[in-house]
């Protein structure tokens, strides 16, 4: 991976980089208006660690987002949209009745807003580290197969 | 006639889809190559649902403003809490008595199918990606991954196993 | 209860988008180099978020581009990598028993469809039930512009913990089925530490290296 003839393409990968994450927060962010939400935020964000993956090689990459973080991140995901049914619960409502959440009357939007934005949170943890939990366990794997065999 | 057909092409072709997909599942020895048909079949399962949900003259499930009373942008909270029940009320009301009339201003495709099929998507990737892991250690384990050839290996192994079985009762018995 | 006037511009967009579609497919079919065929499942997953664009399932061509494409296409490469590049040919005597299921299959398919609504059909059963009330009550309910993310995540909440938790699971399945991936990066460490006192055979090093 040290040989020059990749060079414009580690450049270009690095001003991407930024941008596909970002891009990521905006479709997870802006689910509420348009097209969008947790399940394609957090492909968006795993495709940009795999990208840096395949361009500066996976133990590069398994140094700055190490695959213990992306399976905790995956758990965690999972566990804070489970959370949000159990604080709906606590609050006298239904299981993942956000409406409960703020004891609202129904015509409330608060306590929807809130309940959306946490358990898309809870999909975008849970799908990018599901994925790059997935993407780790295959690239991981030694290959057998030698690279002149193409 | 024409008509006809032009209102269910849509269905045939992609009817014709899956078909394809179900024949590379079925012909193929390649597991991988067998596993793509599968996902060829379920994008067309896709199509299908999404086909359903098409509104003639519709747009895209997001509401445009007449039909987003008492707020614009994210206009929202308690000043509105009151106005919008009324209208939640005045909905419910209508939608009870089995007055189906849209009383939208626009035409929406379905959104139904939409989340659906998008949850689907990302669910038949992870079950996909659980199928290639175990074409990884089929290949790991047998040193192919063509359907036939991981057969005849099990059937030489099953042989093998049951002459040697054979043979250690012979030598028991004697 | 039929379209007064078929629309011309989207029908002529089914017709070359689905002919891509069948075109791609084909060749998916009909090749051997698995690169390509992965390859060609990446076009056919991109052709077909435009198509679901083009009927105005925004959220559903999203869904796809990304993950269709994207991510699909990374793991399949990663699958092949670890496999093999070519597929066998096939014997032609074995093929035809596939294909003539898969014809009477379309073709009563096909006859089942004159029953179906017309596409497009605002009346029909799919589109005048839940999917409407979706649409006149969301607002009102949660103050949500885009229809999709209160049914996603309010009224199908359920639905989307359990998909959810899918994902999550096939995670831990592929990680447990093939490690959590540390290896490599043991392996490349062993290897650069091996390369500065001249390097040995990197083979079969897997087997000795245990995850924590």
């Amino acid at each position: 991976m040290k040989s020059d003839h990749h060079v414009i393409l580690r450049v270009i990968t690095k001003t991407l980089i930024p941008v596909i994450v970002l891009y990521g927060l905006y479709v997870q962010f802006h689910g509420d208006f348009g097209p969008g939400g947790g399940f394609q935020a957090g492909v968006i964000l795993a495709v940009g660690v795999i990208l840096y993956a395949l361009v500066f090689g996976v133990p590069s990459a398994m140094r700055a987002v190490p695959p213990a973080f992306t399976r905790s991140v995956a758990a965690i995901g999972v566990l804070l949209y489970a959370g949000v049914g159990f604080w709906a619960l606590l609050q006298g409502g239904q299981y993942l009745e956000y409406q409960a959440l703020f004891q609202e009357e129904p015509g409330g939007h608060h306590g929807q807003h809130v309940g959306i934005i946490l358990i898309e949170l809870g999909v975008l943890f849970g799908v990018s580290g599901a994925m790059l939990t997935i993407f780790y366990a295959f690239a991981g794997r030694v290959a057998e197969i030698r690279d002149e065999d193409w | 006639m024409l008509l006809f057909i032009l209102e269910r092409a849509n269905y045939w072709a992609i009817i014709g889809l899956m078909m394809i997909g179900l024949y590379i599942t079925f012909a193929s020895g390649n597991l991988i190559k067998r596993l793509v048909g599968l996902s060829l079949f379920q994008t067309s399962i896709c199509l299908f649902y999404v086909t359903l949900g098409i509104v003639a003259g519709g747009t895209a499930p997001i509401l445009m403003d007449p039909d987003k009373p008492g707020g614009h942008g994210g206009g929202h909270g308690e000043d509105h809490a009151g106005e919008a029940h009324a209208a939640l009320d005045a909905t419910l009301t209508a939608a009870a008595s089995g007055d189906r009339v849209a009383d939208l201003a626009n035409a929406y495709s379905n959104p139904l199918p939409h989340v659906l099929m998008l949850t689907a998507i990302v669910v038949g990737v992870a079950t996909l990606s659980v199928g290639l892991a175990l074409i990884v250690r089929i290949r790991e384990a047998y040193g192919t991954i063509e359907a036939d050839e991981v057969r005849e290996i099990d059937m030489e192994t099953a042989i093998a196993q049951e002459a040697e079985q054979a043979k250690a009762e012979k030598e028991a018995l004697a | 209860m039929a379209m007064s006037e078929p629309d011309i511009g989207l029908a002529l967009v089914n017709i070359v988008l689905l002919g891509l579609l069948f075109v791609v497919a084909i060749a998916i079919a009909r090749l051997r180099s698995l690169f390509a065929i992965v390859m060609l499942s990446g076009i056919y997953s991109l052709v077909s978020a435009v198509w679901y664009v083009a009927v105005d399932a925004v959220d559903v061509g999203f869904t796809e581009a990304a993950v269709g494409a994207g991510m699909s296409t990374a793991v399949l490469l990663g699958a092949m990598l670890l496999t093999s590049r070519t597929a066998k040919p096939e014997k032609s005597l074995r093929q035809l028993g596939p294909l003539l299921v898969c014809i009477a299959t379309g073709i009563m398919l096909i006859y089942a469809t004159v029953d179906l609504p017309a596409v497009g059909d605002p009346n029909s059963p799919a589109n005048t039930g839940v999917g409407l009330t979706y649409l006149r009550v969301a607002w009102y309910d949660t103050g949500i512009e885009n229809v999709v993310t209160p049914v996603l995540g309010s009224y199908r909440g359920f639905d989307t913990l359990g998909e959810t938790t899918v994902v999550f699971v096939a995670g831990i399945a592929v990680a447990l089925l093939l490690g959590f991936g540390e290896r490599s990066l043991a392996e490349t460490i062993r290897n650069e530490d091996k390369n500065l006192s001249k390097n040995a055979p990197k083979s079969d090093a897997e087997d000795e290296e245990s995850d924590s």
